[in-house]
């Protein structure tokens, strides 16, 4: 069952350095999500929950502690092989969308596959594809200013998507967006899980967190408690 | 290599969204590179010009000049000295040691005025001996040159350049048997000589012939010469002619040290060599002052670049979240660089071009484009783009993608 393992987290440790004072974000968290998980992980601001996306998706590393994705110690490695890792194990759908500006929607969804190495031919069939899947298949010539908030968060996702990663991991995907548009947003979310995608989500807010699983709290660095729903 | 041209067209999309910036980020480059490629073809221009005058004044040629003279210890011009006599030039033509020179020609030159009754010019009046045709290839369009008998008799008659006549009576005029004065002598036109060109200080047209005798006795009261003009028998043996003139003329001068001469010998070549060396310094001077406002548009690219990755630090993290290396980030800043200073390079040869042609039709001079300068102002232009692009796109490719993407 070792290799149903997605992310195994041990003992991680985070503390920033600035200047004379050390501020612990951090402190000895461990847990491990299996594949096909819909896990939310929430708490107040300043919890840490912030500088755990970041570590979880391999932007920044651990002080200390053991972090395994889809079974790679990603401490290990050098700045070019964690982008590698991040291009194909992890797919990021951020708050405020980050799409490029002044790109269409098929354009910002090719571009990780780019990265990738992957000929253009198969990133257009690619792209379209993903696309469609997110309901955008008539918008995929607009431009990122030319789609609403809702519209710009399922392109990022289709762009999460495409390169069919490890897991997807959202930070606070519905903040920035109208409350009619959020749930569509939510219900794609719930879709992708019964599809069988690991889901790591990461949010303050009760209602969305509804949508998961299982709820990891996490409070002034700590892991407060660990909820699995049946 | 395919995603190589993708970039350079993602580049070019990035770039003309902001076509004024753009703009005046290449300003400095084409300015540079146009002023490069002016000033070459300019300064190739006029060094053609001037060896081809140099050419035209006889080949072969070795020319004979006074040395400079000291007056109260102060050193006079090359060529004030009046000890270069008639006797010199005959000396050369006697000698049994000297077997290289064809044909002598003592000459005395000066500017003067020159006037009809209605007209007048001011002109170089050359006193000159038949051999003058030969060695300065002059040929005559109508009527005849100056002849020994004209020398001996000191005649009053004077052959015109093309130019003179054009000054005095008109183009075309018919002019043999005319009268012009020089002075307070009156000489009657015996011929007119074949234009051979030239502008400016060089105009071998812009001249009039008198026999030698009539310039020194009657019209300067003078009894030296300006030069004597030498014909070696060919191109092969110049530096002897040049010796064996040279070691006659101390002889008879009477002067040991050779150090002391008071007279220089000069061949076409070295006066060839002179100018060349002087026009092609001028124009390396003159494209320095230009390489330096490339410098200054290379400084400008930088500038450029740097503001855009910090506009960019938000996207730049996105891409290195997405997966984007570090020598993809490189690449990507590179591209966008080396497109500026490149089509800098471009706009700038063109305005180059443009703007020697200008000059080649203001001035007469012949039209020249180097296809190396024009090629080494786009490696230039390239080699700008990296240079000044290498920090920005380094300090991009740097950048931490948590930093870059809580950049605000």
């Amino acid at each position: 069952m070792k290799t149903n393992i997605i992310i195994q987290i041990n003992h991680l440790k985070k503390v920033y350095n600035t200047g004379s004072v050390e501020t612990m974000a951090l402190s000895d968290i461990s847990f491990s999500i299996h594949k096909g998980e819909f896990v939310v992980i929430m708490g107040p601001s300043g919890s840490g929950k912030s500088t755990l996306m970041h570590i979880l998706g391999a932007l920044d590393l651990p002080t200390s502690g053991e972090y395994l994705l889809d079974g790679k110690n990603i401490q290990a490695l050098s700045d070019d092989e964690l982008a590698d890792i991040r291009n194909r194990k992890i797919g990021f759908i951020f708050q405020s969308y980050n799409l490029l500006p002044r790109t269409t929607a098929i354009k910002n969804v090719m571009l990780p596959m780019r990265y990738a190495g992957i000929p253009i031919d198969e990133r257009k069939e690619k792209a379209k594809q993903y696309l469609q899947l997110v309901g955008l298949q008539d918008r995929m010539e607009h431009t990122s200013n030319q789609l609403s908030g809702g519209q710009q968060q399922r392109v990022a996702i289709a762009r999460a998507l495409v390169m069919n990663p490890a897991m997807l991991l959202a930070d606070e995907p519905t903040g920035n967006i109208a409350s009619s548009q959020a749930a569509e947003i939510m219900s794609l979310f719930s879709q992708l899980y019964n599809q069988g995608h690991t889901i790591v989500m990461i949010t303050h807010e009760q209602d969305i967190a509804n949508y998961a699983k299982r709820i990891i709290h996490i409070r002034d660095g700590k892991l407060i408690d660990d909820i699995r729903k049946k | 290599m395919n995603t190589l041209i993708e970039q350079c067209v993602e580049s070019l999309g990035t770039l003309t969204l902001n076509k004024t910036r753009t703009g005046l980020a290449i300003l400095g480059i084409v300015i540079g590179i146009g002023s490069v490629i002016a000033l070459v073809s300019l300064g190739q221009a006029s060094q053609q010009a001037i060896s081809s005058q140099i050419q035209s004044l006889g080949s072969n040629l070795l020319t004979v000049s006074p040395g400079s003279s000291s007056q109260g210890g102060v050193r006079q011009a090359q060529g004030s000295r009046t000890t270069l006599k008639l006797d010199d030039a005959k000396a050369i033509s006697a000698s049994s040691q000297i077997t290289t020179v064809k044909t002598v020609s003592p000459e005395f030159t000066q500017r003067t005025q020159v006037r009809t009754g209605s007209a007048n010019t001011n002109t170089q009046v050359i006193g000159a001996t038949p051999s003058y045709l030969e060695v300065h290839k002059v040929s005559i369009a109508t009527g005849n040159f100056i002849t020994q008998r004209d020398v001996d008799s000191m005649t009053k008659v004077a052959v015109l350049g093309p130019q003179v006549v054009t000054d005095l009576f008109g183009e075309e005029a018919d002019v043999i048997g005319q009268k012009v004065r020089v002075g307070s002598q009156t000489l009657s036109i015996i011929g007119v000589t074949v234009s051979k060109g030239g502008s400016g200080f060089m105009n071998q047209d812009d001249v009039i012939y008198v026999p030698l005798t009539t310039a020194q006795k009657q019209l300067f009261g003078v009894n030296h010469l300006t030069s004597i003009a030498l014909e070696a028998n060919n191109a092969e043996v110049m530096t002897d002619a040049q010796n064996e003139v040279g070691y006659l003329l101390l002889a008879q001068h009477k002067l040991n040290d050779p150090t002391e001469a008071d007279f220089s010998i000069m061949s076409q070549q070295d006066i060839l060599n002179t100018v060349s060396s002087t026009t092609g310094t001028f124009t390396l001077l003159l494209s320095g002052i230009a390489a330096i406002s490339l410098l200054v548009g290379g400084i400008g690219i930088m500038n450029i670049m740097l503001v855009t990755v910090t506009e960019r630090t938000r996207e730049i993290g996105l891409r290195k979240a997405l997966g984007a290396k570090k020598k993809t980030i490189i690449t990507q800043f590179l591209i966008e660089s080396i497109i500026l200073t490149f089509s800098g390079g471009i706009i700038g040869v063109l305005l180059g071009i443009i703007l020697s042609f200008v000059i080649s039709k203001l001035t007469g001079m012949a039209f020249l484009l180097s296809f190396s300068s024009i090629s080494l102002a786009f490696i230039v232009s390239v080699a700008i783009g990296i240079l000044f692009g290498w920090y920005p796109a380094q300090k991009a490719a740097r950048l931490q993608p948590i930093e870059a993407l809580r950049y605000e």
